[in-house]
């Protein structure tokens, strides 16, 4: 009897073990394979130049200023909307049916996968939005009415905008019912709850969040497909309603589009090695804060 | 009862909870100026719901109260608008909860005078002399007087309770609200959270809600008792302790229910 019990007990652990030996595993043997592949072509020149002829040279200049130019844009409108929205549906409303109703259509929003997101950006945002503002201008040609930098980083601000509200939603979460109620108890207003007792408290988790959810943006190609990400621009002007070429989606021209494989695979790895460094960087940033952040608070 | 000065008067006093429960039931009683009050009764009677109906924080639950709630100075706490509600919990009536909350990443200075931000008091010196004040007050001063830049969070369950109570009172209020605060501390702490409630009188109109009828003896010159929301009796403590009117009270204080 003890003896199966010991068995089962050696055999748990030894299954979990070895499935979370293969995450591990797994995550070197990626990061190894590009970084091997990777390291040596990714040059100071391979970041600062433009690619050259059919992409089989040069560098990605365009295409990391594409990339970075677009997830700020798409933070800029996701942060400051989500933040607001979670605070609201979380502190400033009472938590009845349509709390309950908004919360969940939020989840499902954050579900969906994201080329549905890519066919709403191109229906919604170009076709509707930008013909509207053209016609409103009364341009003859189309304007407002093109894949362009600014119908990019809407899709993709409304793709990771429930990711936003969710995470500062368990954040705020976070902090016990009880904090409010004894802030109100000795007379603040509820703006100064959430400012002296949520905020203070809820700041690392909202952060860690907001950074995650930027960084899985970061990451998604599919939303803006059609909406604004081009094949080959080998300059981007910075404008909003200007084409502009992306990390992600560079790597699937460069894998599937290219006539000269042979040429363009160091390219590649170079290439996906550098997306790596940025989603990386963004959720190291990410870890770092959450880390700081509970330290501050167990002092 | 008759009761002389009184600092806060409910009438015919009903709170209903918005699932339909009501709490509490036409009660009507007088609280008298600087005593401790008592208020009994066994679990889910309405006691922590009548206490939090007098600073309203019953509103966050969507409570809907009838009758009225009345100060000393005439002022109908049931009638105050967000604004003038925000003073009185900062200015008049304290609150301390069951468990004790401190908040966390705060020193136990910045914990304590955390309600002075709320209505502006921000000279050093006056902070600090309220400071010292009300952690004196709440038999605290002594042990935390040189780590008041610890975390509040680093005090034992008492201290925290007690620190509760010096945030609650640091702006001198007339009226001190005690929901069960000796629940989760061990008779040691309580006797000194109690001696500390007496002192507090002096000065203060206190009422604790307790399930503990020994603390109500030791504490409280008057007590109520609550039973499924109404108030079966409200005397001076001795009498209902040692001839109570009701058969209920009776009943209770020699408890053959709780
Ligand atoms: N937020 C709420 N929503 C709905 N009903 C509630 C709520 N809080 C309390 N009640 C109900 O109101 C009644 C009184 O509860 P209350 O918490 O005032 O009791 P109590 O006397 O303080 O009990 P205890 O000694 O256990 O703390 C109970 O029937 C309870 O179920
Ligand atoms: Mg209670």
């Amino acid at each position: 009897m003890i003896d199966k019990r010991i068995i089962i007990e050696r055999l748990f652990s030894l299954v979990t073990s070895f499935f979370a030996m293969c995450v591990v595993v797994l995550t070197t043997f990626i990061i190894g394979l590009v970084l091997i592949n990777g390291l040596d072509k990714l040059t100071w020149d391979f970041l600062t130049l433009p690619p050259t002829g059919t992409m089989d040279g040069g560098g990605i200049l365009p295409i990391i200023e594409g990339t970075v130019m677009l997830v700020l844009l798409m933070s800029l409108i996701s942060v400051p909307f989500g933040t607001a929205i979670a605070l609201y549906l979380n502190e400033v409303s009472s938590k009845g049916a349509v709390y309950n109703y908004t919360m969940s259509s939020v989840r499902t929003l954050a579900a969906v996968p994201s080329i549905v997101y890519g066919l709403f950006g191109l229906a919604f945002f170009v076709n509707i939005m930008g013909g509207g503002l053209d016609f409103l201008f009364g341009y003859e040609e189309r304007v407002f009415r093109e894949r362009c930098l600014l119908w990019a980083a809407m899709t993709m601000g409304v793709l990771t905008l429930p990711i936003n509200i969710i995470a500062v939603t368990e954040a705020l979460k976070m902090v016990p019912q009880e904090q409010r109620h004894a802030g109100l108890c000795f007379g603040y207003t509820s703006w100064e709850v959430i400012k002296w007792i949520v905020f203070p408290q809820a700041k690392g988790g909202i952060l860690t969040g907001l950074v995650l959810s930027v960084s899985r943006g970061a990451g998604e190609v599919a939303p803006i497909l059609f909406v604004g990400v081009a094949y080959f621009i080998p300059n981007f002007s910075g404008e909003l309603l200007d084409q502009f070429m992306y990390l992600g989606y560079h790597l699937y021209v460069l894998a599937t589009q290219s006539p000269n494989v042979d040429e363009t695979l160091p390219i590649q790895y170079s290439t996906t090695l550098v997306l790596l460094m940025l989603t990386f960087g963004f959720n190291s940033v990410g870890q770092y804060m959450r880390w700081k952040n509970r330290k501050k608070l167990q002092r | 009862m008759e009761v002389e000065k009184k600092a806060l008067v409910t009438k015919a006093l009903s709170i209903t909870y918005p699932n339909g429960v009501e709490g509490c039931k036409k009660v009507s009683i007088a609280v008298a100026r600087n005593e401790v009050t008592a208020i009994i009764g066994p679990s889910g009677c309405g006691k922590s719901t009548f206490l939090k109906s007098l600073n309203r924080l019953n509103d966050e639950f969507g409570c809907v109260y009838e009758g009225s709630i009345l100060l000393a100075d005439g002022t109908n706490v049931l009638a105050l608008n967000q604004y003038e509600l925000c003073l009185l919990r900062g200015e008049r009536v304290g609150y301390v909860m069951q468990k004790p909350v401190p908040f966390s990443g705060k020193t136990i200075r910045q914990d304590v005078t955390m309600p002075l931000r709320g209505i502006n008091v921000t000279d050093k010196d006056e902070v600090n002399e309220k400071l010292r004040h009300a952690l004196t007050r709440a038999a605290l001063w002594d042990e935390v007087k040189d780590r008041l830049d610890n975390l509040s969070t680093s005090l034992s369950g008492g201290q925290q309770q007690r620190l509760c109570v010096a945030r609650a009172i640091i702006n001198a209020p007339e009226i001190l609200l005690l929901d069960e605060p000796c629940s989760s501390l061990d008779p040691k702490a309580t006797q000194l959270l109690e001696s500390m409630i007496l002192d507090l009188a002096l000065d203060h109109t206190v009422i604790i809600v307790t399930h503990n009828m020994q603390q109500a003896q030791r504490v409280a010159a008057r007590t109520a008792f609550l039973y499924e929301g109404e108030l079966v009796e409200y005397d001076m403590t001795e009498n209902i302790f040692s001839k109570p009117s009701e058969k209920l009270t009776r009943d209770y204080i020699v408890g053959k229910f709780s």
